[in-house]
C-alpha cells in the first residue's frame, strides 16, 4: 500500500448521510461505537432534503382508527404483496416512535388544533397519515438528524466518495475512497459498514433524482459478493415537471393530490376514474360526486382515484398521454385551485408555489399544472436481513433506506421512504454497532486490493485518449428510459442489455480532462462504473419477471402472475458476470396474512 | 416514452455567451463559453452544458436542481444566487453573463468554494434541549407559536447571507469572532422554540458577535427562502440579548411562557 493514503480505523462506518446514514450514525455513535460517516455532498445536502409530502406513521393523531396494523397492510397492498411482510412489520409498529424522536430532537412539524403532530392524506394510505412540514418535510427531517449529529460529535468526511468495499476473507473490512476536493485516497478499515447510499434514479434521463443517485451501493454491495432483490421494480412518480425542458422531471409532491389536487386530460375529464384496478376497487370511489365528497367525509366515502398507488396513477398518465390526451408538453394537467383557496395551497404547498412560479412561470393558485411520470425510487436493493438489516451471505455489510431491498416490495407509498429510512437506520447502527463489538481478531486490510482500487480510480485520468464521460452517461440514460421505462417489452429489454453492454465498452475506454482537484468529469467516470452495473441488473432482472406488478409493467405479459407473486428476482455478481434466479419468498405469519386479506 | 415528446419541442434556437470563473486558491480568470440555449433555462443549465460540451472537469456544486438543497450558490452578475433558480431570461438578451464562485470563502476550484467555515459554526451552537414531556407523554405545542420557528427551519443552508454580509465578506479577521446571519437565524429558532430549556444569550453577545451587525439587510435580501433575516431574527435576538443582560429575569419568564 503506498504511504500517502490517509488511513482511519472506525468500529462502524456509514456511507451516505441522507436520513438513514444520519440516523444509522447516530445509533452507532450513540452505543458508543468509533463511528464516521462519508458522503459524497455536503453535510445536510443528500438527497433527503428533497422528500417533500411527509412521513408515514400510524400516530392516530387525526385518525384514532389508525394503527401500525392498518399501516402494515396499506403497505403490503401497496407493493402488491411482494414486500418483506417482516420489514413491514417493523417499519409500521416503529415509525410512530421515530417521528416522536425527531420533535424531541427539536423537529418542529405542522400542528393538530390541539398542538399535536398534524398529518395529512397520501396515495393508498386509508387514513390521513403522514407528519409532515407543509411540503419540505426532508429539510425538516435532515436538518434535525443532521444537528443531532453534529451534537454528538460524529466525525464527518464530506465530498468523500467511496469506490469500493475491502474483504478480508469473506468479510466487509473496510473501503477505498478519494476526497473529491483533491482526489486524495482515503482508506478506511472497519468490522462494520453501513450503506446507505439511496438510489439509481440517474440511470434514467428524466428523473426527480439528484447526481448523487448513481447506485453506488447497490454496485458495491454486488461486486463485493451480496445479492440484490426487486431490481425490476422502479418507481416512477407520477407527477413530475414536464415544462420547462430543463426542469423536466423535477419532483410535484403527491401532497398536491393529498391536499386537494386533481388531474385532468386535454379534454378536462378526471380520467383516474377509468383505471381503478379491481385490486383496490373496495376501497376506491367511483364517482366524482363520491371522489368530492370524501375530501369532507372520509367515514362515509371512498377515496378518490387520484390518490391511487403510485404506480397506478403514473401507468394511467403514461396511456392517457398515448392516446392523444394529454396536455401540449406531454404530460397531463393538474390543479388544486379548481378545490382549494390561494390562501390555503401558499400555506400546505409552499415550495410549490416557489418552484411553478419561478421555474415554469405558473400560478398554482390560479392556473393548473402539467405533470408526468418521473423517474424517482428503486424499490429493489440490497438483500438484508429484516430484523438486523445485515447483508445476506456478506458478513460486515448492512445496508439501510432506498440501497435496501424488500420493505417496499413492487411498489412503494408515498410517505413510507422517510420512516423507513429512521426506521431501518437505526436499526442498522445498533446491529452495526454491534457486530463490531462480537467482532473477532484483526482486521486484514489486503494492499493489494487497495492498490488495484486506486489504479482503477486514477485510469480515466491517466488516459491519453477516450470518450466523454457525459456522453456516455447522456446514452445510458435514453437505452434506460426508452427500453427499461414505465412500460416494458421483451424485445425492447434485450435489447437494452445488448446496448448496456456497448455502453460499458464505451465507459472502459473513457477519457477525462482536467486534474484531481474537484473533477466532475472524473467523478462521473467513475459513477459511471455503479450506473451501469445497476442498470444492467435492472433490466435483467426485469427480462426475468415475466407479469406486471407494481413499478413493473410488462407489455407482453400485461396480468400479475401467481407464480411471480411467490418469488424475488436475485441478481449477483460472479466473477464479473450478473447471475438472474428467482427465489421463494418469506412465508407469511397468518395472523399478518388474515390483515392483509382483510376487506375494508 | 411520453416526455421525450417534451423534448423534442425545444431544440436549441440560438447561442449565448458566459464567462465564468475558472481557477483555484493559487489564481485563474474568467473564461469565454459560447453555449446552445433555447427557452426555459436556467443557469445551472448552462453550466452544465458548458461542462458536458466543453470543460469536463468543470467545477460547480449542485444536487436537487429545485431550491431545495442550497447547493449550487454563485455569484451571477455580481449577485449572490441559487444558479438552479435563476432563470436566464431574467438578463438582457445578447450580453454577456458572468458566473464567479462566492467571495466571502476560499476558492477550491471554479465554482466550489471551502464553505467549512459555516460547519465550523454549527458546532458551536449548543443543540436543543427539550422540556420534559406532558401529562399524556407528548410534546404539545400550538400551530401560532411554532410559525416563526418554522420560517427560520425554511433555511436551505445556501450561505448566500454568509456571503453577502460585508462584516466577514471583506474582512477574514472578522471570522473567529462572528458567526454570519445564517446562525443568527439559528440562534433564533432555538431562542423561540417553545420547547428548549437552554440559554445561549451568552453566546450570542459575545461568541456569535452580533454586536457586529449593523442590520443593513443584505442578507434578508439574498435569502432565496425570503426568511425575513434581519427583521425576524437579528434584531429580536439583539433585543433579548440586551433585555436578558441587564434583566435575566425576564429570559426565564420568556421561556416559561412558551415564547
Amino acid at each position: 500500500m503506498s504511504q500517502t493514503h490517509e488511513v482511519h480505523e472506525y468500529d462502524v462506518v456509514v456511507v451516505g448521510a441522507g436520513g438513514a446514514g444520519l440516523r444509522a450514525a447516530i445509533e452507532s455513535a450513540g452505543q458508543g461505537a468509533r463511528t464516521a460517516l462519508v458522503c459524497k455532498s455536503l453535510l445536510g445536502k443528500a438527497h433527503t432534503v428533497m422528500a417533500e409530502g411527509g412521513i408515514a406513521a400510524a400516530l392516530r393523531n387525526v385518525w384514532p382508527e389508525d394503527s401500525w396494523e392498518v399501516h402494515f397492510r396499506d403497505t403490503m397492498r401497496g407493493g402488491k404483496m411482494l414486500n418483506s411482510w417482516r420489514m413491514a412489520q417493523l417499519h409500521a409498529q416503529e415509525a410512530p416512535d421515530r417521528v416522536l424522536e425527531l420533535e424531541r430532537w427539536g423537529a418542529l412539524f405542522d400542528r393538530t388544533t390541539d398542538g399535536r403532530i398534524l398529518q395529512r392524506d397520501f396515495g393508498g394510505h386509508r387514513y390521513a397519515r403522514l407528519a409532515h412540514v407543509g411540503d419540505r418535510t426532508g429539510l425538516e427531517m435532515i436538518r434535525t438528524l443532521q444537528q443531532q449529529a453534529v451534537h454528538l460529535g460524529i466525525d464527518v468526511f464530506m465530498e468523500c466518495t467511496v469506490n469500493r468495499l475491502l474483504k478480508d476473507g469473506d468479510r466487509v473490512a473496510g473501503m477505498v475512497a478519494y476526497w473529491r476536493n483533491s482526489g486524495k485516497f482515503v482508506v478506511f478499515k472497519a468490522p462494520a459498514v453501513v450503506l446507505a447510499t439511496g438510489g439509481i434514479g440517474k440511470s434514467y434521463a428524466i428523473t426527480s433524482n439528484s447526481w448523487e443517485y448513481t447506485g453506488d451501493g447497490h454496485a458495491m454491495a454486488l461486486r463485493a459478493g451480496a445479492d440484490l432483490i426487486d431490481m425490476e421494480f422502479v418507481q416512477f412518480h407520477p407527477t413530475g415537471m414536464v415544462w420547462p425542458r430543463s426542469v423536466a422531471g423535477i419532483l410535484v409532491t403527491e401532497g398536491v393530490r393529498g391536499d386537494g389536487g386533481t388531474l385532468r386530460n386535454s379534454k378536462g375529464e378526471r380520467f383516474m376514474f377509468r383505471y381503478i384496478p379491481d385490486f383496490f376497487r373496495a376501497e376506491t370511489a367511483d364517482s366524482e360526486a363520491e371522489a368530492d365528497r370524501w375530501y369532507e367525509d372520509k367515514k362515509n366515502n371512498r377515496r378518490t382515484p387520484d390518490l391511487l398507488p403510485r404506480d397506478e396513477v403514473a401507468r394511467a398518465i403514461n396511456a392517457e398521454v398515448k392516446a392523444g390526451r394529454g396536455s401540449p408538453r406531454g404530460g397531463v394537467f393538474l390543479d388544486i385551485h379548481t378545490r382549494r383557496s390561494p390562501d390555503y395551497i401558499r400555506r400546505r404547498l409552499p415550495s410549490m408555489y416557489h418552484q411553478f412560479k419561478e421555474l415554469a412561470g405558473v400560478d398554482i393558485t390560479r392556473e393548473a399544472m402539467e405533470v408526468g411520470p418521473t423517474c424517482h425510487y428503486v424499490m429493489g436493493g440490497v438483500r438484508v436481513d429484516a430484523d438486523t438489516t445485515a447483508a445476506v451471505g456478506l458478513p460486515g455489510l448492512f445496508a439501510a433506506g432506498e440501497v435496501a431491498g424488500g420493505m417496499h416490495g413492487s411498489n412503494r407509498l408515498g410517505g413510507n421512504s422517510l420512516s423507513d429510512l429512521l426506521v431501518f437506520g437505526r436499526r442498522a447502527g445498533h446491529y452495526a454497532a454491534e457486530h463490531a463489538r462480537a467482532a473477532k481478531g484483526m482486521l486484514a486490510v489486503d494492499a493489494a486490493q487497495v492498490e488495484a482500487a486506486v489504479q482503477d480510480v486514477l485510469e480515466p485520468v491517466q488516459r491519453r485518449t477516450g470518450e466523454n464521460p457525459y456522453e456516455i452517461q447522456k446514452d445510458l440514460q435514453q437505452v434506460m428510459q426508452n427500453l427499461v421505462g414505465i412500460i416494458r417489452t421483451e424485445s425492447e429489454l434485450k435489447e437494452a442489455v445488448v446496448q448496456i453492454g456497448r455502453l460499458e465498452e464505451r465507459a472502459s475506454r473513457v477519457r477525462v480532462e482536467g486534474s484531481l482537484t474537484y473533477n466532475p468529469g472524473w467523478h462521473l467516470a467513475l459513477d459511471l462504473q455503479n450506473l451501469l452495473a445497476v442498470s444492467g441488473a435492472i433490466a435483467l432482472a426485469a427480462l426475468e419477471r415475466k407479469e406486471s406488478r407494481g413499478g413493473h409493467t410488462r407489455d407482453d405479459y400485461p396480468k400479475s402472475d401467481a407464480h411471480f407473486g411467490g418469488v424475488n428476482v436475485v441478481v449477483r455478481m460472479r466473477d464479473g458476470e450478473l447471475i438472474v434466479t428467482q427465489e421463494p419468498l418469506p412465508g407469511m405469519p397468518p395472523e399478518l396474512r388474515k390483515l392483509v386479506e382483510e376487506k375494508t | 416514452m411520453t416526455l421525450q415528446t417534451a423534448f423534442a419541442a425545444a431544440a436549441p434556437t440560438r447561442e449565448i455567451t458566459m464567462h465564468v470563473f475558472r481557477g483555484d486558491a493559487e489564481g485563474g480568470e474568467f473564461r469565454e463559453y459560447r453555449v446552445p440555449f433555447e427557452e426555459g433555462l436556467v443557469v445551472l443549465d448552462v453550466i452544465h452544458r458548458i461542462q458536458g460540451i466543453h470543460a469536463n472537469d468543470l467545477a460547480v456544486r449542485w444536487n436537487c436542481k429545485a431550491g431545495k438543497c442550497g447547493s449550487c450558490s454563485a455569484e451571477v452578475n455580481g449577485k449572490p444566487r441559487l444558479m438552479c433558480m435563476t432563470r436566464m431570461e431574467i438578463f438582457p438578451e445578447g450580453e454577456p453573463i458572468t458566473v464567479a464562485p462566492l467571495k466571502t470563502f476560499p476558492l477550491v476550484k471554479d465554482l466550489v468554494t471551502d464553505v467549512s467555515f459555516n460547519y465550523e459554526v454549527a458546532r458551536q451552537i449548543p443543540t436543543f434541549r427539550p422540556a420534559p414531556p406532558g401529562p399524556d407523554g407528548t410534546h404539545r405545542m400550538m400551530q401560532e407559536d411554532i410559525d416563526r420557528g418554522q420560517e427560520f427551519r425554511k433555511c436551505i443552508e445556501c450561505y448566500l447571507c454568509q456571503d453577502v454580509c460585508h462584516v466577514i465578506r471583506d474582512h477574514e479577521e472578522n471570522k473567529p469572532s462572528f458567526f454570519g446571519p445564517r446562525y443568527f437565524v439559528r440562534l433564533a429558532e432555538l431562542d423561540m422554540h417553545p420547547l428548549d430549556t437552554q440559554s445561549r444569550r451568552d453566546l450570542v453577545r459575545a461568541r456569535a458577535g452580533i454586536g457586529f451587525c449593523n442590520i443593513t439587510k443584505c442578507c434578508t435580501e439574498v435569502c432565496p427562502e425570503h426568511i425575513k433575516i434581519t427583521d425576524n431574527a437579528i434584531i429580536p435576538l439583539k433585543e433579548r440579548v440586551v433585555d436578558d443582560h441587564y434583566d435575566p429575569v425576564m429570559w426565564v419568564v420568556r421561556k416559561l411562557g412558551g415564547r
